[in-house]
């Protein structure tokens, strides 16, 4: 039998059962659609990630205290070592070539208040390097100003749903606001911005380092962030940093490096597993359609026994009859795996410009992949009817016998 | 042209089995034009699907132009019975949901021919079964005669030298049941082997030979 036949003869089938053949593309259009969907979501958040780290900056490393060798789990967020990381250390570190600025971080949480109006906000104390290490800038007033690299300056930076929770519409700018047990004078509010690295900058306080120390009462530094230049060996620098620490810290090398290559890396090793494992669970809808399939072409294999058994007996091989049920079964997984793609691709569309700002796109081996597995699924279901069709007495089937 | 040398089939129904045919040997020449007639159950349309190449002895030999049919292979059956051999049926089965034209093409179809000649051959045979008007109607759309007079067109549209009818006139009333007889018969005088299954003892009689079955075994061959 040509194809160009079988496609007809099993079109025609289609065709006198509309709704059966329907539902039938709906369920694979549906496995399709989900295995793509549900891939461009993780290789979304992926690219998300990916875009996150690059606006945050070309080249950032990160100095933690303490090490995460000795303590076996993630790097401690608060420096619990003998020795602290101070500001003195961060400014050490500027002599090495290749790095361009350091912004030492002093981290706490405070109560601001203007009049009656408080809130308990994170409060980072560092300089003016912050704002070029984080790639920020102010939407009204100035940045910290130079002098708070050295000087406990009263002043301070809100960003902006702090700004908006203290001021509301009013002019922020030049106003006192109480920080703890101190008055400090506004001189910027940070321009609209998302979260970054886990940290929500429109909800935000920042002051001078030195402010911090005095008012968190420590030298210790939360971490230092580093700006290297595009050129710099990375590793060379980290070992330096390491060198330059332990020195200081009477040759115990009690620090962690982290550069934002490797936590880039990281990100996107676990974020292409997750999509992978994704991929595996909306394939099971696939599966779920071609048991479906095999269900009905069973159904149809017994509805269809005369014309089985006719089709014997005007000369079909029974390769013929197999052929002819594993061809429908295969036309149906086209036409779906079809359907399901436009259906993923459109809605993909529809959300992406809905939230522009999301990168939704299926990663490249979605669309082959949940094909493939549409027609694995398909032939592996249809063999057993297109089996038992070609397998059906022909003189039994003639009379419509029911084996 | 078909020689069958004391074939036996049983089938098993239920517990009982059921001898149906029984040491029946029979030699059919080409061009000859046979009746089969016997009580329900005598093996009829057994021997007529033996020699349509539908079933398979259990012993006993079926020789079709000399060559021994039951030790070939399923797909060579096929081919054998698609190219030499046209069915008709008492409840004709035609496939609803293609038109009389597209019916009859499916002989065709199976064996890969060009469209070209297909569509020549299929609708020289509607033509000669006098339904050339009707090509594009489907099988709900035409009576009980014209319905067999389509599988006919279906059974002969391979040029088969053998021609097989089970109970033909069998559902269909006296004048449609002459029209098909008259097809079939023509078909006859132009050379093809007509083997006839029927309770009709009009066409019965009407046949050249006449075998009579009872029980799986041939009672009586009368010329």
């Amino acid at each position: 039998m040509k194809l160009v036949d079988q496609i007809s003869f099993n079109w025609q089938i289609f065709q006198r059962h509309g709704l059966r053949t329907f539902l039938l593309l709906a369920a694979v259009g549906i496995g399709v659609a989900s295995v793509i969907l549900l891939t461009s979501l993780g290789e979304g958040a992926r690219r998300y990630v990916d875009r996150e780290f690059s606006a945050l900056g070309n080249r950032v490393l990160i100095v933690l205290p303490g090490r995460s060798e000795t303590t076996g789990g993630a790097p401690p967020i608060y420096g619990s070592v003998p020795r602290d990381l101070t500001l003195e250390d961060a400014y050490t570190l500027e002599k090495i070539p290749g790095v361009l600025a350091v912004a030492p971080i002093v981290a706490g949480t405070t109560t601001v208040a203007v009049d009656s109006r408080s809130r308990e906000v994170i409060t980072l104390g560092s300089n003016q390097s912050f704002f070029t290490v984080r790639k920020l800038a102010v939407g009204a007033g100035q940045i910290l100003p130079a002098r708070t690299r050295e000087d406990a300056m009263a002043v301070c930076v809100l960003g902006v749903k702090l700004k908006r929770e203290l001021f509301g519409n009013a002019r922020a700018l030049g106003e006192w606001v109480r920080v703890g047990d101190r008055r400090m004078r506004v001189v910027g509010v940070l321009e609209e911005r998302g979260e970054s690295l886990g940290l929500d900058m429109r909800d935000i306080l920042l002051i001078p380092v030195r402010t911090a120390e005095q008012l968190f009462n420590s030298p210790s530094l939360f971490r230092i962030m580093l700006d290297i230049a595009p050129s710099a060996d990375s590793d060379l620098i980290q070992t330096k940093i390491k060198a330059v620490i332990t020195e200081r810290h009477e040759g115990e090398e009690d620090i962690t490096v982290i550069s934002q290559d490797s936590m880039l890396a990281a990100f996107n090793s676990i974020l292409t597993t997750l999509t992978l494992v994704i991929a595996a669970i909306a394939s099971i809808s696939l599966l779920v359609a071609g048991i479906l399939i095999m269900n009905i072409s069973l159904i149809s294999v017994s509805q269809r026994r005369k014309e089985i058994g006719l089709l014997k007996a005007i000369g079909a091989s029974s390769r013929q009859i197999r052929q002819l049920f594993l061809g429908e079964s295969l036309l149906l997984v086209s036409l779906g795996s079809v359907a399901g793609i436009l259906f993923a691709y459109s809605l993909i569309a529809f959300f992406s410009s809905l939230w522009p700002s999301f990168p939704l796109m299926p990663p490249l081996w979605a669309v082959p992949a949940a094909v493939g597995v549409a027609f694995f699924s398909g032939l592996t279901f249809s063999i057993v009817p297109a089996k038992r069709a070609a397998g059906l007495d022909p003189v039994l089937a003639l009379r419509g016998v029911q084996e | 042209m078909i020689k069958l040398i004391s074939i036996n089939k049983t089938y098993q129904i239920g517990d009982t089995p059921l001898r149906a045919l029984r040491d029946v040997s029979l030699n059919i020449d080409s061009g000859e034009y046979l009746s089969v007639m016997g009580p329900s159950g005598s093996g009829k349309s057994t021997l007529l699907n033996m020699i349509g190449l539908l079933d398979r002895p259990d012993s006993g030999s079926y020789l079709f132009d000399n060559v021994a049919t039951e030790a070939l292979k399923e797909e060579r059956r096929a081919r054998l019975r698609g190219e030499n051999i046209g069915f008709i049926f008492q409840s004709f089965h035609l496939i609803n949901r293609l038109t009389a034209f597209e019916n009859v093409e499916l002989p065709l179809i199976l064996t890969e021919q060009p469209i070209k000649s297909r569509r020549q051959a299929v609708a020289e045979v509607l033509d000669m079964v006098g339904l050339s008007a009707r090509a594009s109607h489907k099988p709900n759309q035409l009576s009980g005669g014209q319905l067999q007079r389509v599988a006919i067109a279906r059974a002969i549209v391979m040029r088969p030298r053998l021609l097989l009818a089970d109970e033909p006139t069998g559902n269909l009333d006296s004048a449609s049941g002459s029209e098909v007889i008259e097809v079939i018969e023509r078909l006859n005088r132009d050379g093809i082997t007509l083997v006839a299954v029927t309770h009709d003892q009009n066409l019965g009689d009407r046949a050249t030979r006449h075998i009579r079955m009872v029980d799986g075994q041939i009672d009586s061959d009368q010329r």
